[in-house]
């Protein structure tokens, strides 16, 4: 049965669009049928991510309004066939997108695909609402710091109460990924500790995504991290969190740069 | 305490990170649900004090500060000069 995901924050910057991308190849790349929905309406930033943005031509907002058909407007991936992107426009119309309509397109969606994964845009407002609407399962990607924390704790608020699940009496599955954790911050002290981040927020850990350079080489390429650097730190936290989300048991750790001596001489890599 | 702190000689500032968000996080969760209260007080208080005083809605300050143990509601009114007379009047 197919699985609508939100990837929502509250909070800006935090790492939803990389997740998004990350967790949508890995999944594709275990066989799932995966689409990609960009809910950041005037700032779509997930055709870039892919490598995707010269071969959008339809959007999420001309299907809503009926200018294009679904399958118009979806993009395959180059690299990995059962992973679709559905862009977002570049319009800035906040109200381009209803409530129903967008229920449509999911609904469509939903006879297609295993996941259809959204990226809601930051803050609290119409555009993070319609992302999570629909949503059977959400990520809450958080950074260990206060703001984001808190962010995360109003969206976890909205979660429980706004959701069309929600309304029905029925849960969304929620989980916690933290992203750009510095082990030498948190050991520091000068950090958010995990166990904190986790008994503040009381929601159950999908995984934690180290900050790393591969991240940014990976969306300079245009390429997820999981696909463009799969030995990485970054992209062996996402495919373990991915495992986790298909039900799989998979212990939890941080994953650590393997440096070679070189590498630490010259105190970085080459892309 | 880590062996870096002893050299550096600055506490840790996580953990009051993580202290100011659980009484934050309580106090913010309370609300939810319930998100007007403060704005209901603040109209009822203001047709009250109205009914006695001419006073700018604008200058009517209803604040909640949330404690550990004890909460306090702050109303701060600003009052035109003369209005001190009025109530006299009216009292
Ligand atoms: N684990 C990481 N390590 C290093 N940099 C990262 C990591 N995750 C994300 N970033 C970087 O942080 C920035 C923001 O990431 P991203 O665009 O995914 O966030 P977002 O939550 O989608 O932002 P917005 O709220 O604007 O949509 C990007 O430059 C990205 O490369
Ligand atoms: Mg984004």
């Amino acid at each position: 049965m197919t699985k609508v995901l939100v990837v929502t924050s509250g909070k800006g910057g935090v790492g939803k669009t990389t997740t998004t991308a990350a967790m949508g190849a890995a999944l594709a790349q275990a066989g799932e049928k995966v689409v990609v929905v960009d809910f950041d309406v005037g700032l779509r930033n997930l055709d870039l991510v892919l490598g995707a943005e010269r071969r959008v031509v339809f959007d999420l907002i001309n299907v809503v309004h009926g200018v294009a058909k679904l399958p118009q407007a979806l993009i395959r991936d180059k690299r990995l066939e059962n992973l679709w992107l559905l862009p977002a426009s570049q319009t800035k119309d906040k109200d381009a997108l209803t409530e129903d309509g967008v229920g449509r397109v999911i609904h469509e969606l939903r006879k297609t695909f295993d996941w259809v994964i959204c990226d809601s845009p930051a803050g609290i407002e119409r555009g993070a609402m319609l992302a999570m609407r629909y949503a059977d399962e959400a990520i809450i990607v958080t950074n260990p710091e206060v703001s984001s924390v808190r962010d995360s704790d109003r969206i976890i608020g909205m979660l429980d109460s706004k959701t069309e699940r929600a309304e029905n009496g029925e849960r969304v599955a929620k989980h916690i990924l933290i992203t750009r954790y510095d082990a030498g911050r948190a050991a520091r002290g000068e950090m958010l500790s995990i166990e904190d981040v986790l008994e503040i927020l009381a929601t159950p850990l999908l995984g934690i995504v180290p900050e790393s350079q591969d991240v940014l080489r990976a969306s300079n390429v245009g390429c997820p991290v999981t696909l463009n650097s799969p030995a990485s730190a970054p992209a062996r936290a996402y495919h373990d969190a991915m495992r986790r989300l298909l039900g799989e048991e998979v212990e939890m750790q941080i994953p650590t740069e393997r440096k070679g001596l070189m590498n630490l001489l010259l105190g970085r890599r080459a892309a | 305490m880590s062996v870096l702190r002893l050299f550096t000689g600055r506490a840790a500032s996580a953990p009051v990170a993580r202290e100011r968000l659980q009484i934050l996080l309580a106090h913010e969760r309370s609300l939810r649900g319930q998100p007007d209260l403060l704005m209901q007080l603040r109209e009822e208080i203001l047709a009250v004090v109205s009914r006695h005083v001419l006073l700018d809605p604008d200058k009517v300050i209803v604040r909640m500060d949330r404690g550990k143990h004890v909460s306090t509601l702050e109303v701060d009114i600003e009052l035109p000069n003369g209005a001190d007379r009025a109530f006299a009047s009216a009292g």
